[in-house]
């Protein structure tokens, strides 16, 4: 996983409530059995005039010539809702997305971003409105993340402090795979699931000749 | 220490406390479904991991599977076929418990996991799908997940997780006839908004659970994740018992006595504290119809279209703006105004075996309106079975509905079978966001009932003034 420590880069904002993963990458634009080929669909339906099509929307804030090379979404309150499809995160992330400055995400996309190197940033929605305001004017409208520090400095120089798990922290700053991690402890998970299957033995117990 | 059913849970599942709050779990059961299961276990092949206990895994085929009778691994979804046939070959590769498209027990997985005993009360259960939260209603702990997250609980049997902090939702009065468990979770999401569960493991308690069936439970526990919560429970209870014993996968002989005694303990103590307490009052509540594109757009059914909230957010605005413009609607038009194109019953929320006898009460002897595209999807292979067994199929189809194999079928549109451009439809499933059923297409969350008398009327009715 590409480790995510400082990001410097054009910011856009989608300032709606309750952006959900539907629209973040519509199903009909899961198209193979695949984490990769899905940055296409990313906003497919906001982002192109039909469905389906690839003509590009010219109202829509990620086709305007101002926002290329967009890799910070601001959005608001509860950004990432709905489906619990990590293809959401993988389209994001294709489109080259390092961060999304939210209020609050839906827990699902959360962990999903942590595990693909996106930083899902919360900041109130008041700083975050500030912030959108600021980077309207097309020349100005980069923004830094300090990760190891938890600060985002905006386009006019202010700093805002942000808060984050210290254990997600890791994982984004160091570019962790989780399951590697975890296999580490296998012996203390074996322990734990001998004393777990005495208690709890009827969990252990299925039939396999459920047939229909 | 007093407990909540929540902390009992997490603390019989706890591996190790990692750092910040965040614990290894556990985890008792996987389920997987061709959409999202799939790539999971492809990728986890191509790591070299394997699946670590394969009898602990299941996998149905739903999510995009063609629901019209003589159905094959066809699928009107692009690539559809391949999502199937991939799943297929890593399940039997694997050696997990496959509900393949021609099994006898094959349906969604969220109706056919408590209909086949694979959840119990007190088991942690995990499906890279969000609506995984309907199986709290058993008293387990059941919660949608990523697909890294379903590949991690393979390799593993365990995740990581962030412990939520705890809510009760004291659900109180009782709900008068035409009122269901649809309508108490719209109005609950209406109420505090879409991220009004954000961060929480929520507990339904109170009268009107007391009062529910096993069916309207899963049903109000499906729509947490629409609150935006990490799951939702409801402690086990004698209803809970009688739905269980017996199933295919549920304890037998002195293994059931030794688990009823543990689930006997699956409440929360009567001094336990939460983090948070809400309380609806039920009493009074009307049938619930959403009107804009997310959940929290919803009111009663003799309501009108709401006007915009003073003082609200900005993003909260453009949310408003752009939910009238795509709904084509106007603040202060009544919903029973509202005329239809469609009907829709079916998905994970509402197409058990009581939500298809509620409907086809209303149905029966009825016409679907002309020019009304009305369908029914039965949840499992099972519940078609009672219904034909019952004469529902029959009722269903002389109204007017299709009446379809099992699926998940039109809830979601994944470039393959919908309801039409800008075509309004009123649906028993759980989602109103935009292009959700189609391209441009306006859904109306309701509840089977609403949805029958809808199709009925031909736009959106009141459900009170057709009961039988």
């Amino acid at each position: 996983m590409t480790p995510f420590i400082t990001h410097t880069g054009v910011a856009a904002a989608l300032l709606r409530t309750n952006i959900d993963t539907d629209a973040i990458i519509p199903s009909r634009e899961m198209k193979l059995v695949s984490k990769q080929g899905l940055g296409e669909g990313l906003f497919a339906g906001w982002r192109y005039t039909q469905v389906g099509g690839r003509e590009p929307n010219p109202d829509f804030i990620l086709n305007q010539s101002a926002y290329q090379g967009t890799s910070i979404l601001l959005a608001g309150k509860n950004f990432g809702c709905g489906s619990s499809r990590e293809h959401a995160v993988w389209a994001l992330a294709e489109y080259g997305i390092r961060a999304i400055i939210a209020p609050s995400f839906g827990a699902i996309f959360y962990g999903n971003c942590i595990r693909n190197g996106i930083l899902p940033l919360s900041l109130p929605d008041e700083v975050i409105a500030a912030m959108a305001a600021q980077i309207q004017d097309p020349q100005q409208h980069q923004i830094r993340i300090d990760l190891a520090h938890r600060q985002v400095i905006g386009v006019d120089g202010t700093v805002y402090e942000f808060v984050i798990a210290k254990a997600c922290q890791h994982m984004l700053l160091d570019g962790l795979d989780q399951i590697g991690l975890t296999l580490k402890r296998a012996d203390s998970i074996a322990a734990f699931e001998s004393d777990y299957q005495k208690r709890r033995h009827w969990l252990f117990e299925l039939p396999t000749d459920v047939a229909g | 220490m007093a407990q909540t059913l929540f902390d009992k849970l997490w603390a019989d599942h706890e591996v190790t406390v990692l750092e910040d709050s965040l614990s290894l779990l556990y985890i008792d059961r996987i389920f997987l479904h061709e959409r999202t299961g799939s790539v999971a276990l492809e990728s986890l092949v191509a790591a070299g991991r394997p699946v670590l206990n394969p009898e602990k895994v299941f996998c149905s085929m739903d999510h995009i599977v063609d629901t019209h009778s003589g159905r094959t691994d066809e699928t009107l979804v692009p690539s559809g076929k391949q999502f199937i046939q991939s799943t297929r070959k890593a399940s039997q590769a694997a050696g997990i418990r496959l509900f393949d498209i021609d099994d006898p027990m094959q349906g969604i997985v969220h109706v056919i996991s408590p209909e086949l005993g694979i959840v119990q009360p007190g088991c942690t259960l995990i499906c890279p799908d969000s609506h995984t939260c309907s199986q709290g209603a058993l008293g387990a702990l059941a919660w949608g997940v990523g697909s890294s997250e379903a590949e991690h609980a393979l390799a593993t049997n365990t995740l990581v997780v962030k412990k939520p902090k705890t809510m009760r939702v004291n659900l109180t009065g009782v709900l008068e006839p035409g009122v269901t468990a649809k309508d108490v979770i719209l109005q609950l999401i209406a109420q505090y908004g879409a991220a009004g569960g954000t961060g929480y493991a929520i507990e339904f308690a109170g009268e009107v659970i007391d009062a529910m069936g096993i069916e309207a439970r899963l049903t109000l526990c499906n729509m947490a994740v629409e609150f935006s919560a990490f799951t939702a429970l409801i402690a086990p209870d004698h209803k809970t018992l009688d739905y269980i014993e017996g199933k295919p996968y549920a304890p037998q002989g002195d293994s059931w006595l030794q688990a009823k005694q543990h689930w006997d303990t699956l409440f929360s103590d009567h001094d336990a504290r939460f983090d948070k307490e809400l309380s609806l009052d039920c009493s009074q509540l009307a049938p619930v119809v959403s009107w804009g594109t997310s959940p929290q757009h919803s009111c009663a059914v003799t309501g009108t279209v709401p006007v915009m909230p003073e003082q609200s957010a900005s993003s909260d605005q453009s949310s408003y703006q752009r939910a009238y413009q795509y709904m084509d609607l106007q603040p202060g038009q009544a919903l029973t105004s509202l005329v239809i194109d469609a009907a829709f019953i079916g998905s994970c929320t509402n197409s058990r075996i009581s939500d298809l006898r509620e409907a086809a009460a209303i149905l029966r002897g009825r016409k679907v309106a002309a020019g009304v595209k009305a369908i029914c999807v039965p949840g499992s292979k099972a519940v078609k079975r009672v219904a034909e067994a019952e004469g529902l199929d029959q009722i269903f189809i002389a109204a007017g509905f299709e009446w379809r194999e099992p699926g998940c079928s039109m809830c979601f549109f994944a470039g393959g079978e919908n309801f039409g451009f800008q075509k309004r439809v009123i649906s028993s499933t759980n989602r109103n966001f935009e292009g959700r059923q189609g391209p441009e297409t306006r859904t109306h969350l309701a509840s089977p009932v609403t949805v029958a008398a809808s199709a009925i009327a031909g736009r959106i009715a009141d459900p009170r003034d057709y009961l039988p």
